[in-house]
């Protein structure tokens, strides 16, 4: 990690921090935007981590900024960073305008799916896609889509297409896209080589990998501490070898969410070389850490008794985030069905060949 | 994230030369041998086998050239043990003195142990078992009562091991036991280099629950050692073994155990599975995966001189639930009735990794002692 990194690193888990306050949560599951918050985390140029020095951004490595992703998980800020992180990026990388607020990307889930098709000097962009995060939010959507043989970009400001509000059970907006719209010839542009339709699915997966091992690590430490602190029979919980196996389980999963994310972030830097938009790595960490954060968020309750089962205390904005993310970008069966064909397809023989290129 | 890091695991220079070397010498010395051999993994034993590796210094390959090592990096190590086992190579001959003995003596030994021990070990001619467990010493490894007690010329040992495996192939035992009192649980042992040819040294295998005989008991009676036998510093026994067990704990081989029997499922599912079996095989890959990022991960750790103790019990915990899932998700998959030594490879290989997977959870330190010590690392005890 470079000094930048690090220095980057460490102010924003610091804002982070001061900006997730409780009341701001609470004022955030209401459906207040919170658009202060945003304001901060933009001052910073976190919004362009991602996009490389040469084209105005921050030019972070891959790992570092899923880092960031991650530590922004941990406080459970409501805002999308992740999302504009990523629509950045692929605006960089079509050579589009980059965003001037928060954006998003679409479509968000395997099945959806956009039509471009060229109308005289402009497109015509067509077609919907459901639970597009923060869409509502977003002054502009990327949504990439297939035409003439290329996978494109194209820059849509929310403002011309109305998404129809809905959220996820940690009531952040995720909205459904119905799009029928005449675009200019400058709001689209090709995607690099080699990267296919699957793309953003891939993006926001390696992201929601990433998001879901910042918010599990916090998960644990809070019901580490809280075993410590809690007592019963005369002794703090955590001195019951029961709580102690399970908590043990527990820092199992989150390291693999932790190995997950390391793996899964591997595609962003890789998908851009050729042959690296290969979605294996991010198949298999979204896979991995999707599994884990149902037991993480279990174990947490568990050990939290009652309290941790009220909306007064904490543990709920992040348990509910790793019930959602798990399902968000594909969920752990299509990611793990997309890994068992590539196995199929390589055979007994191709297994551990296929392994060791991860 | 505040407990416990896994840092990027390095790829080493020269990687992908040496991975292709080691798969084209397995191709070629593995080609007859069967899956329902090959599922053996770690416990296959074949001393030519062994010597073969020696010569083509893949043995004690980070040790100093001076004793016989070859001066590669562990990660370049880590290479040549992943090929081996997901090979299904028999390598128990030489396994532990690789992994701890050899490091262990590199260590702690004396110049003149060092000299005599550590090239035969590295030419794949010399090999080691572990004398830890007891009748009434599992777990709770401070209760041995093997004592060693100084002679005018050395030591005499009494007492018994057991669960050594592979004893009675193995020239040298390193021995666990008490030097002084038992009050001092932690603080009266030591370790000691055994020649397993000296007198009073019985050694008598134990059949497993499927008859093979891997494991023994070993029975000191007035057993003879010489001074120089004493490995490390009098007293220092718990320290020395307790460093051992990073080694033990996160390699490969703490996932590995069944691999050749998920190669086997997905040559008997063919190339187009069911959507459930995609996506239980995309499962169990999605799990090795992750573990095999987070044990090399570990393996960059150890190479900096760190004490991964910790992130070591978290890959072997989490490597032996899927070693053990491994055949229990087959049979879902696959209607066969398992069976050891059968002419079908598939029932002969999901044979034996039932009859095997309990011990996933028992060797080097069973599921609730390393949960014991995640608990600890944790802060909570
Ligand atoms: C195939 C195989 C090979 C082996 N090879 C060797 C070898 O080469 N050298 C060697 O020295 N040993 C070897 N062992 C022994 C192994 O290290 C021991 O089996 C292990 O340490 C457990 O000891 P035990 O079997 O006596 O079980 P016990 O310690 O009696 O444990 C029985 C059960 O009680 C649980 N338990 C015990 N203490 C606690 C506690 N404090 N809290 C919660 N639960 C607890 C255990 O987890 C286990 O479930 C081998 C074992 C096997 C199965």
């Amino acid at each position: 990690m470079s000094e930048t990194s690090e220095i980057v690193r460490d102010m924003s888990a610091r804002l982070f921090a001061d900006l997730a306050t409780p009341a701001r949560l609470y004022k955030a599951e209401a459906g207040v935007w919170d658009q202060p918050a945003w304001d901060r985390v933009q001052m910073m140029g976190l919004p362009l981590a991602l996009v490389p020095e040469e084209a105005g951004g921050v030019g972070l490595e891959a790992a570092d900024a899923a880092g960031l992703v991650a530590s922004a998980a941990t406080t459970a800020l409501p805002v999308p960073l992740a999302e504009t992180m990523l629509a950045n990026r692929l605006l960089a990388d079509a050579g589009l305008p980059l965003a001037e607020g928060p954006a998003t990307l679409a479509p968000a889930r395997p099945g959806d799916r956009f039509t471009l098709e060229r109308r005289g000097a402009g497109w015509h962009l067509h077609g919907g896609a459901e639970r597009v995060p923060w869409a509502s939010i977003a002054g502009d959507i990327v949504i990439v889509a297939e035409a003439e043989g290329q996978v494109l970009a194209a820059r849509v400001a929310r403002s011309d297409v109305t998404p129809l509000p809905g959220r996820n059970l940690a009531l952040e907006p995720r909205d459904r896209l119905e799009v029928d719209l005449e675009l200019p010839g400058d709001a689209v542009a090709p995607l690099p080589a080699g990267i296919t339709i699957c793309h953003p699915l891939a993006l926001g997966a390696a992201f929601r990998t990433a998001a879901l091992a910042g918010a599990a690590a916090r998960v644990l430490d809070m019901t580490v501490a809280y075993a410590n602190e809690r007592s019963q029979f005369g002794r703090p919980i955590g001195k019951f070898q029961a709580v102690q196996q399970s908590l043990a389980l527990m820092a199992g999963q989150v390291a693999a969410t932790k190995g997950a994310a390391d793996l899964a972030a591997g595609y962003l830097d890789a998908y851009s070389q050729p042959g690296g938009a290969d979605p294996l790595p991010v198949a298999i960490g979204k896979a991995r850490a999707g599994e884990a954060a149902g037991m993480i968020a279990a174990i947490a309750h568990q050990v939290h008794g009652a309290i941790g089962f009220t909306h007064e205390h904490a543990l709920h904005f992040l348990t509910k985030r790793l019930w959602s993310w798990r399902d968000e970008f594909g969920n752990d069966a299509h990611w793990q069905r997309l890994i068992g064909r590539r196995m199929a397809a390589a055979g007994p023989k191709g297994l551990w060949p296929l392994l060791t290129t991860l | 994230m505040s407990h416990f890091a896994f840092p990027p695991p390095i790829h080493p220079p020269g990687a992908d030369d040496l991975r292709a070397e080691v798969r084209q010498f397995l191709a070629e010395e593995l080609a007859s041998r069967p899956a329902s051999q090959r599922i053996k993994s770690w416990s296959g034993y074949d001393a030519d086998f062994s010597r073969k590796l020696g010569q083509r210094g893949w043995i004690g390959m980070t040790w100093p050239k001076e004793y016989g090592g070859r001066e590669r990096s562990a990660l370049e190590r880590y290479i040549v043990l992943e090929e081996l086992l997901a090979a299904g190579a028999p390598v128990a001959a030489h396994w532990i003195a690789d992994r701890q003995s050899g490091p262990l003596l590199l260590k702690e030994g004396t110049e003149e142990q060092k000299r005599h021990l550590l090239p035969r070990i590295a030419a794949g001619e010399c090999f080691f078992c572990i004398g830890m467990s007891e009748p009434d010493s599992g777990s709770d490894l401070a209760a041995v009562r093997t004592r060693a007690v100084r002679t005018q010329d050395g030591w005499r040992v009494n007492g018994t091991k057991l669960w050594t495996t592979y004893a009675h192939k193995s020239h040298y035992m390193i021995l666990y036991c008490r030097t002084s009192g038992v009050d001092d649980r932690h603080g009266g042992t030591s370790q000691f280099l055994v020649d397993l040819t000296l007198p009073g040294i019985t050694i008598r295998p134990i059949a497993d629950l499927s008859g093979e005989r891997h494991f023994n008991e070993v029975v000191f009676e007035d057993a003879p050692l010489p001074a120089s036998a004493l490995l490390g510093t009098e007293g220092n026994g718990w320290n020395q073994v307790m460093g051992e067990l990073a080694y033990e704990r996160s390699g490969p081989e703490r996932f590995l155990s069944t691999f050749v029997l998920l190669v086997e499922l997905i040559r008997a599912l063919g190339t187009d599975p069911s959507d459930q079996a995609l996506a239980v095989l995309g499962r169990l890959c999605s799990h090795l995966a992750v573990l095999r990022r987070l044990s090399r991960s570990v393996a960059g750790l150890l190479q900096e001189g760190a004490n991964p103790a910790l992130q070591a019990a978290l890959v072997k915990d989490l490597g032996a639930v899927v070693e053990q899932e491994i055949p229990e998700l087959a049979r879902q998959l696959v209607a066969t009735e398992p069976m050891l030594g059968s002419d079908d490879i598939f029932q002969a290989v999901q044979g034996y990794a039932i009859l095997n997977a309990p011990a996933f959870s028992l060797r080097g330190g069973t599921r609730e002692i390393l949960r014991g010590i995640i608990a600890r690392g944790l802060g909570l005890r």
